[in-house]
């Protein structure tokens, strides 16, 4: 199993209202000086090997289903497995 | 670096990309004529868009004027500001005014549904906003491709989230509109939005830029890269060869800001400090400074440096262009503006003075200390071309005409009528939209009266005195296919009648003219036609137009949408409280069909669900007849006659006794009169009848008031009972479970989607 990231984000020209509550309220809290824009993360567990085939697969996914590109950029990218510490 | 007026005068030779902002080269000649060198690339790009048909109704100028002929009373007063005006205004008696505007939003739709119905109800509410009314509630008329269709899939659920998106955040009811499908809307759906409003007399703003040294105050969202579509030839030239990613046009609206900009702007308009308002739609700040300065007296001087953006790399011609939402541009006195300032803090509205009035004829705009848009602001805004584009009847319009629907099979036998019933109810036309009405908020200001699935729309306006207004609006694009004269004249009596049956008194009406290429000869013609049947019939009803919108290009490849002449007619009712809703109450109430029924069924939902046919003529309309039968209806609903009235439209009888009884799941058996053909009787669309319950005992009281009118009443049955054994029965043809038809009427659009 492993594990794919897409992350989602409203295109840099599009008005992002959820952002916009964000950094409003962001500041209203005290935290200056942030300009929030605010997207979404999916994680897909793949079964088997990442092969390239599968990454175009889930591109071919996000350009379908995840992604509305007509406003929205995405990204995909393999998660490195963090490694289990051991005591 | 920016294009300024003195670079073009500098280099007049510059070649210009005019013909990708969609310019004719006479136009682009005529610019350089008016300024007497070359535009500068912002100046270009607001002619560009300024002459565009969409904002220079360049096609239809010469024919909508037809509609300012016409006179400017309504049958309870004058208007208070009629077409060219934001949106008209009408006199509603008690000190009240109301304002109302359908507009569409059909091609943005498409492309983004959501997104382009969401900003589609954003813009009409400005609309009304900019006249100084508080918007009190909207309707949707959408058109989509066939049911079935895969592409139906993506945008009805997108348009209809949007348009419950914005509208409920907002917090404004949605009363009504229609859902109809047609093979011709596929690739072109059509979303057309309306909005009403009331203001009191006193409220009423007009936009003017007068009095030199008056501040322009932009407020509302920033400025971003939204709507920018062909414009982006120009940013291309400014910047670096391989310049920014191509520019979106899609728009995203955001009601919460809409919101606030309502509050905003009613608050500015109380405390009476503004000359002049104008909202920011189509063509962005190039339409709101040319239009603004163009109504005043005087000229204006905008600095853009002064603009809020969201995209600090946006160049001149992107800010004039750009169709952020949740816009509005205000003319204001000096000594008035901090106060105003202080309002929009308040609400935490963005406002920025960006320029002033000024004493020149000129509309002078800065950037980076430069002038780069140097124009008379008239021959921006309302100077632009006019044409008279030829139109002729298309050769084809015979044929359809000549193919009448006599030859089609009929059902014959009470069971074949019982099947067609079914069958006509379960059609994508005729079944029940609930699923999309439900997602619209239609009661949020606790004064919807009526609303959905009923025959108009109605709100309260004062709670103490119970007025009202109501709303409808239609449109049969079969019909006006047939014939489009006809077929304008049907929709106006459609949605005159519609408000009459709900109990009010139409006044006035709004139209949203959906039609093909204005280049094609044939659509041309189907265009003049509507006008001049909507003309003829608002002369004749007594009803003036008060605005409207036409929207062009409606077609895929060489086929055009069918004609859509959408009408809005407003009325208004004193004592809501008298209002007739559609459905069966009481179980033993008589039955009485009003108007005539002739063999008329071509163009009818009959001859489309049983035999996808569509030719001959479309049924005949009789306005001095509508017009004695609205008056029968708000007559005797004043008089507190009717117990239901619902008017007779696509599936004639059968499809008014289906509804009224589903309404409340109240049953009815219908005594067919004596000699005619049950099949013509029950499905026959002729136009200007009404289906009406009353208590038994009130029968002579309505033959004397359907006497007086001139109106043929025929008693056709009576009331059933209510209840799950509830029945829908036509003597001596069929009999049908009430819940056998609600299991057909219901099921078409949630199977469809899926859900």
């Amino acid at each position: 199993m492993a594990r794919v990231v897409v992350d989602v984000m409203p295109k840099p020209e599009i008005l992002d209202p959820q952002g916009k509550a964000v950094t409003g309220a962001l500041g209203r809290l005290g935290f200056s000086g942030m300009a929030v824009r605010q997207g979404k993360r999916f994680e897909i567990e793949v079964d088997g090997e990442v092969t390239d085939e599968r990454l175009e697969q889930v591109r071919q996914a996000a350009e379908m289903l995840l992604a509305n590109t007509v406003i929205e950029s995405f990204d995909v990218r393999v998660e490195t497995p963090i490694e289990q510490a051991t005591f | 670096m920016a294009d300024t007026v003195d670079n073009a005068l500098k280099t007049p030779d510059l070649g210009q990309p005019w013909a990708e902002l969609g310019l004719k080269p006479d136009e682009y000649e005529r610019i350089r004529e008016i300024l007497g060198r070359r535009p500068t690339s912002s100046e270009l790009a607001m002619y560009s868009v300024m002459w565009s048909e969409h904002c220079s109704y360049k096609s239809s100028k010469v024919h909508l004027r037809k509609f300012s002929e016409l006179s400017q009373e309504t049958p309870i007063g004058k208007l208070l500001a009629g077409i060219g005006e934001n949106a008209g205004v009408i006199d509603v008696g008690q000190g009240y005014a109301v304002t109302f505007k359908i507009e569409s939003h059909n091609h943005p739709s498409y492309v983004e549904p959501y997104q382009g119905a969401a900003t589609g109800v954003g813009g009409i509410v400005r609309d009304i906003l900019a006249m100084g009314a508080r918007p009190i509630g909207v309707m949707d008329p959408l058109r989509f491709g066939p049911l079935d269709a895969p592409d139906t899939a993506r945008v009805l659920p997108g348009v209809v989230a949007g348009v419950g998106g914005y509208g409920n955040c907002l917090g404004l009811p949605n009363i009504g509109g229609e859902v109809v499908f047609d093979k011709t809307y596929l690739g072109n759906p059509l979303v057309n939005a309306l909005c009403v409003g009331v203001l009191r007399h006193e409220d009423l703003h007009l936009a003017h830029a007068t009095g030199a040294g008056n501040k322009v105050i932009l407020y509302g969202a920033a400025t971003g890269g939204d709507g920018i579509g062909g414009v982006s030839v120009l940013a291309s030239e400014t910047f670096d060869a391989d310049g920014p990613a191509k520019r979106p046009s899609v728009q995203v609206g955001d009601p919460f800001m809409e919101k606030l900009l309502i509050e905003c702007t009613l608050e500015i308009f109380q405390a009476g400090i503004v000359s002049g308002i104008q909202d920011l739609g189509g063509a962005g700040l190039s339409c709101a400074t040319s239009e603004l300065a163009s109504a005043g007296d005087g000229g204006m001087h905008v600095d853009l440096d002064l603009v809020p953006l969201r995209d600090s790399t946006l160049s001149p011609e992107e800010i004039l262009m750009s169709e952020s939402q949740e816009r509005m541009m205000a003319v204001v006195e000096p000594h008035n503006v901090d106060a105003f300032m202080k309002i929009c803090e308040k609400w935490d509205v963005l406002a920025t003075v960006v320029g002033e009035v000024t004493d020149g004829d000129r509309l002078l705009i800065d950037w980076h200390g430069e002038t780069v848009v140097d124009v008379p602001p008239r021959t921006v805004a309302h100077e632009g071309p006019v044409y008279n584009r030829p139109y002729a009847r298309p050769d084809w319009q015979d044929r359809v005409q000549s193919d009448t629907p006599e030859s089609l099979a009929r059902p014959s036998s009470g069971a074949e009528l019982a099947q067609t019933v079914l069958a006509m109810v379960a059609s994508p036309n005729l079944c029940d939209k609930s699923w999309v009405t439900n997602q619209y908020d239609r009661y949020v200001r606790g004064n919807s009266v009526l609303a959905q699935p009923e025959d108009a729309g109605m709100l309260r306006i004062d709670e103490e005195t119970q007025l009202g207004v109501a709303l409808a609006t239609d449109c049969n694009g079969r019909f006006a296919y047939l014939d489009p004269y006809a077929g304008a004249q049907l929709a106006l009596a459609e949605a005159y009648r519609n408000v009459a049956v709900s109990g009010a008194r139409p006044v006035a009406i709004s139209d949203c003219l959906n039609f093909g290429s204005p280049e094609d000869p044939s659509v041309m013609w189907q265009f003049t036609e509507a006008i001049r049947g909507l003309v003829d019939g608002c002369k004749a009803l007594g009803t003036p137009v008060t605005g409207g919108n036409v929207s062009f290009y409606n077609q895929t490849a060489e086929t055009a949408i069918l004609p859509t002449p959408v009408v809005g007619v407003l009325g208004v009712i004193d004592d809501v409280t008298k209002r007739t809703p559609i459905g069966f109450a009481t179980e033993g109430d008589e039955v009485w069909l009003l108007g005539d029924t002739r063999d008329e069924l071509a163009g009818s939902a009959w001859a489309e669900v049983a035999h996808d046919h569509l030719g001959g003529l479309p049924p005949t309309v009789d306005l001095d007849h509508e017009q004695r039968l609205a008056t029968t209806m708000i007559t005797g609903a004043a008089a507190g006659l009717w117990s239901s009235a619902h008017d007779l439209a696509d599936g004639g009888l059968t499809q008014a006794l289906v509804e009224s009884s589903l309404r409340r799941d109240v049953g009815v058996t219908v005594t067919l009169p004596e000699g005619v053909d049950p099949f013509v009787y029950l499905f026959s669309e002729s136009a200007g009848r009404v289906l009406v319950s009353l208590p038994a005992g009130s029968a002579a009281q309505l033959q004397e008031l359907a006497a007086a009118g001139q109106v043929t009443a025929t008693r056709i049955g009576v009331v059933g009972s209510a209840g799950p054994d509830a029945v829908l029965t036509v003597e001596d043809q069929f009999s049908l479970a009430l819940s056998e038809i609600r299991d057909a009427w219901q099921a078409p659009i949630p199977a469809a989607l899926g859900v």
